[in-house]
């Protein structure tokens, strides 16, 4: 009972810690920290029951941030850091925070394996399409053509999409937010944290060194509405100043139509499915980009699948209950033995 | 001690007159043929029979790294040594005194070990001529005169085995399985060996195919009642038992007492064990031993690299378990960024190295020491970790042991190095009691007041805090820490201090070696300092050259970093230091460093063990 009220009484402030945030000045990461600091205390779960782990990268000093149990790691190994502490420790909940060298370069092997495993992280990719910690290199998500200390005449690396990769691996929640819009990320931030399985949320994130203004034609007020596309279960795909332009189905091929142009009404729009079981959908729609289509936003998919923790928990149970608990003069004595006098 | 040379004679002089039995005191005997022929279950069968009869006894298992290379190749010879004896055995054997070829590639690339009037039983229906140019022979071998020196029994196993499980019902590839076991018939029935219990066990074995069973037990007696009915053996061989301590014994491989005694440890602490691992030739019995025990509190993972591996156990380390990865050269490679993080986090963890030779993918199933340097040193930054050997298959259990004794007591990462020629030897092991084993102390701090991440106890180990303890949330991390509090710190004093303070913890381990103490004189000639799975044969080595009288002894390290503290005087008692390796000098090198000490290296790279006599022969040419 002492335990509940306490708990009640928790607020971001109790999150926050003693240690400078060394971002630079106007970073996106510290709205993310911001939403992160403030979901924490609502989550009815005791503070010291948290663990925050990263990798490499400005992303990865997020741990340092969070007054909670953390670990800052190694570049690219969050996951299976994560991973090792979440099977060991079950009752915890534990969160990765990477960036996009971080988790789809350096990484990537241990995030497509965390993302198939569907073990109970919360992983938060922090994507601002470059490499910051370093001073501007491109990195896996960094657009065709960009130009940066590693590309001077341009980059020729085609991007991943980094919510289409998490599905392809077969991840049972998959969502994107921005961190100019506190509102949606806190949305996205929750229902990821009430996820059992493997929770994938890309942030974009602008950097505002070495990448500022990557997201603007989606984050500027004036131009939103018609470059972005906020998911809604169980909604149309609508989007648009006047909320009239939609998606529709021709056969497997998308495309932008305009509500009472044409003939077309909002019956001919596709209506967004989270549970949609083969995942197609959300597999689309992971590769929209501008200009010929709006960015979607909100939560892609969310499917029920055991944790792997709980697997791992219940073969342990089934085990002891099968033969016994372990007995270890039984155990030294298995196999052919014999007997000398 | 050279017993084994008294053997061949007794051997040779065997093989006319009646049927007798004699007397012998050691034999060594290496089952030879195709990957695809069950040889290693051929050896590990017979190892069994010897083991219930009381024997001592080593084996050494040489295998190649293609699970079947085609039929019939050089390169597809899979091989089992097993010495035993009537005494002590410390060794698998320098040459074996039967080799049992089940074709010409086996015969022709194990030939050149053979005793000289060693015994050969050749499968001579393998002898084709397909199977004869395979194998690189202008004629057949055992018709020409190429084996004069050696006493040879043609067999014909091949169709001995067909024409007894002629009425099994069983197809022609099935049938040719069974020869295997017609092979140990004719070897348990040449050394006296009952068949009761191998019976008994193959049924149990092939409890799920009856048809199977009943064809092994066929073509095992069959080749008992050949080898028994036969005037070519006129003589069969008894070993007796003598001097072997009393008690309960089982046979035990090196990974597997590896994996007992991490399960021990777990038991003795109480604590949870975590295996994050990923399968590496010849280290992976070891993950799938673990796996297979999840009745205990042990949990295993199976990552989806070496370095997820490590990283899985770091994870499980920080949340209070006992973690461990294990892996061989190629994956310690991969987990070397891992271990630093680990040694800058200061968090317990334990690495298994079961050594194989290398450089990169080297000779994956063959046995080196080449390990060594890359345990002691090879990470980036002053990065010192504690590095233990064991030394015998046995010697894993213990030293499985110690290593996560030390982890927890120091809070570091601890190496234990094996290699594939203990992990995959099996001999006997006189089960431990339980009571008996040390306790593992384990203290996870709970008190909030006053808790500083890293501030030291008396042995400058910091405190380990399980996540979940309420008022202790805490941050650590790579970057390098303050003294005290373990918040990133960049101020240049505080790093010397930090890299002092972890380097003088790692070296404050030796306080707790038990002074080295030397087999042998305590001052002489020739100190024969040795580490890891050379043990057996140095021992042996020693041991026939003191018989001699030559001023000789022995001392072989299970701390390697860091050293037992009297180390450096023992060295200097002796006029000189052999150093015998599977490697090209890397203990040598240590001990020049650490004692600025001349030695003798003796070094040996061939993917094989050493042989008795080839140290044996250093020793003699130094005293």
């Amino acid at each position: 009972m002492n335990q509940i009220t306490e708990l009640k009484q928790l607020t971001k402030k109790d999150f926050e810690t003693n240690q400078d945030v060394r971002w630079c000045p106007g970073c996106g990461d510290y709205a993310v920290l911001s939403q992160i600091q403030k979901l924490m205390p609502t989550l009815g779960i005791p503070r010291e029951n948290f663990a925050f782990i990263s990798g490499i990268g400005c992303s990865s000093r997020f741990p340092y941030y969070m007054e909670t149990y953390g670990m800052h790691g190694i570049h690219g190994r969050a996951p299976a850091i994560a991973t090792g502490l979440k099977l060991s420790r079950p009752e915890l909940s534990v969160w990765v925070v990477t960036g996009d060298g971080d988790a789809l370069a350096i990484g990537g092997n241990h995030f497509i394996h965390a993302m198939r495993r569907n073990i109970g992280l919360k992983v938060i990719l922090l994507n601002n399409r470059i490499y910051g910690l370093t001073k501007g290199q491109y990195s896996p998500t960094s657009e065709m053509g960009k130009k940066t200390k590693t590309t001077p005449l341009g980059s020729i690396d085609r991007p991943f999409s980094p919510v289409a990769l998490a599905l392809g691996a077969g991840a049972t929640f998959v969502a994107r937010t921005v961190d100019s819009d506190q509102q949606h990320m806190a949305q996205v931030l929750k229902r990821a944290a009430e996820h059992d399985g493997t929770a994938f949320v890309e942030v974009y994130q602008n950097c505002i060194v070495f990448n500022d203004g990557a997201y603007d034609s989606i984050t500027d007020k004036a131009t939103r509405a018609d470059t972005r596309m906020v998911l809604e279960h169980g909604k149309p795909l609508r989007f648009g100043k006047e909320n009239n332009k939609g998606i529709r189905l021709r056969g497997l091929e998308p495309e932008v139509v305009t509500v009472g142009q044409n003939g077309v009404t909002e019956a001919d729009l596709v209506v967004h499915d989270e549970h949609d079981t083969h995942g197609g959908l959300a597999f689309f729609l992971s590769h929209f980009a501008l200009p010929e289509f709006p960015v979607p936003i909100g939560v892609f998919r969310t499917v029920k699948a055991p944790a792997y923790q709980d697997l791992n928990t219940q073969q342990a149970a089934n085990a002891r209950a099968s033969r016994g608990k372990g007995d270890l003069t039984k155990l030294l004595h298995s196999g052919e033995t014999w007997t000398i006098t | 001690m050279n017993s084994t040379i008294e053997n061949a004679e007794t051997l040779s002089k065997a093989n006319t007159g009646a049927r007798q039995v004699e007397e012998v005191d050691n034999v060594v005997i290496r089952f030879v043929g195709d990957s695809g022929d069950g040889m290693q279950l051929t050896g590990t069968e017979f190892s069994k029979a010897v083991a219930q009869a009381g024997h001592d006894f080593a084996t050494h298992p040489d295998y190649p790294s293609e699970i079947r290379a085609p039929t019939g190749t050089v390169y597809g010879v899979s091989g089992y040594q097993i010495k035993f004896s009537s005494g002590e055995v410390f060794t698998s054997g320098d040459a074996p005194d039967v080799l049992v070829a089940m074709n010409p590639a086996a015969l022709k690339t194990n030939l050149a070990d053979v005793k000289h009037g060693g015994l050969i039983i050749a499968n001579s229906g393998a002898f084709t001529p397909a199977n004869l140019e395979k194998a690189g022979y202008q004629s057949n071998p055992l018709e020409d005169s190429s084996l004069d020196n050696y006493r040879v029994y043609r067999i014909d196993i091949s169709e001995f085995t067909a024409q007894a499980l002629r009425d099994s019902g069983l197809s022609k590839k099935e049938v040719g399985r069974c020869k295997n076991y017609y092979a140990l018939g004719l070897m348990m029935c040449l050394y006296s060996r009952p068949l009761e219990n191998e019976i008994a066990d193959i049924y149990k074995k092939f409890a799920k195919k009856p048809e199977i069973a009943n064809a092994n037990a066929t073509a095992l007696t069959a080749g008992y009642a050949y080898a028994e009915a036969t005037e070519m053996f006129a003589t069969t061989y008894q070993v007796s038992v003598k001097n072997v301590r009393p008690g309960k014994y089982r046979s035990i491989t090196g990974n597997h007492a590896t994996a007992l005694g991490f399960a021990a440890a777990s038991e003795l602490s109480g604590v949870q064990m975590f295996l994050g691992s990923y399968p590496i030739t010849p280290a992976t019995e070891i993950l799938q031993e673990l796996a297979n025990l999840k009745h205990f509190n042990i949990t295993t993972f199976q990552a989806e690299d070496e370095i997820g591996g490590i990283c899985s156990a770091i994870g499980a380390a920080y949340g209070g378990s006992l973690a461990l990865t294990s892996t061989s050269g190629p994956g310690m490679a991969l987990k070397t960024e891992a271990i630093g993080l680990a040694v800058i986090l200061e968090l317990p963890l334990v690495i298994v190295d079961v050594q194989r030779a290398g450089p990169s993918t080297g000779l994956p199933t063959k046995i080196e020491q080449s390990d060594l340097l890359q345990a002691v040193y090879g990470r980036n930054g002053e990065c010192p970790v504690a590095v233990i050997a064991a030394h015998s298959p046995v010697d894993c259990f213990e030293c499985a042991i110690e290593a996560v004794r030390l982890a927890v007591k120091y809070m570091t990462p601890v190496i234990l190095l094996t290699d594939g020629g203990i992990g995959n030897a099996s001999e006997p092991w006189l089960i431990p009691d339980v009571s008996s084993l040390p306790k593992i102390e384990v203290k996870y701090r709970s008190q909030a007041e006053g808790f500083q991440a890293y501030a030291r106890d008396a042995n400058l180990a910091r405190p380990w805090v399980r996540p979940g303890t309420p008022g202790m949330e805490h941050r650590i991390g790579g970057l390098e820490k303050d003294f005290l509090t373990g918040n990133i710190s960049h101020d240049p004093l505080n790093h010397q201090r930090m890299s002092e303070a972890r380097a003088a913890k790692v070296a404050g381990i030796a306080k707790e070696i038990p002074p080295l103490k030397a087999e042998g004189p305590d001052k002489g000639d020739v100190l024969v300092v040795g580490w890891g799975s050379t043990y057996g044969s140095i021992s042996q080595a020693v041991g026939m050259a003191a018989a001699e009288g030559k001023s000789v002894a022995q001392v072989h390290l299970r701390h390697i970093n860091p050293m037992p503290s009297n180390l450096g005087d023992m060295l200097k008692r002796y006029k000189k230091v052999l150093v015998p390796e599977l490697n090209l000098g890397q203990l040598s090198k240590l001990l020049r460093e650490h004692y600025l000490c001349d030695v003798v290296q003796l070094n040996k790279i061939q993917g094989k063990p050493f042989k008795v006599s080839e140290i044996y022969d250093r020793i003699m040419e130094l005293c």
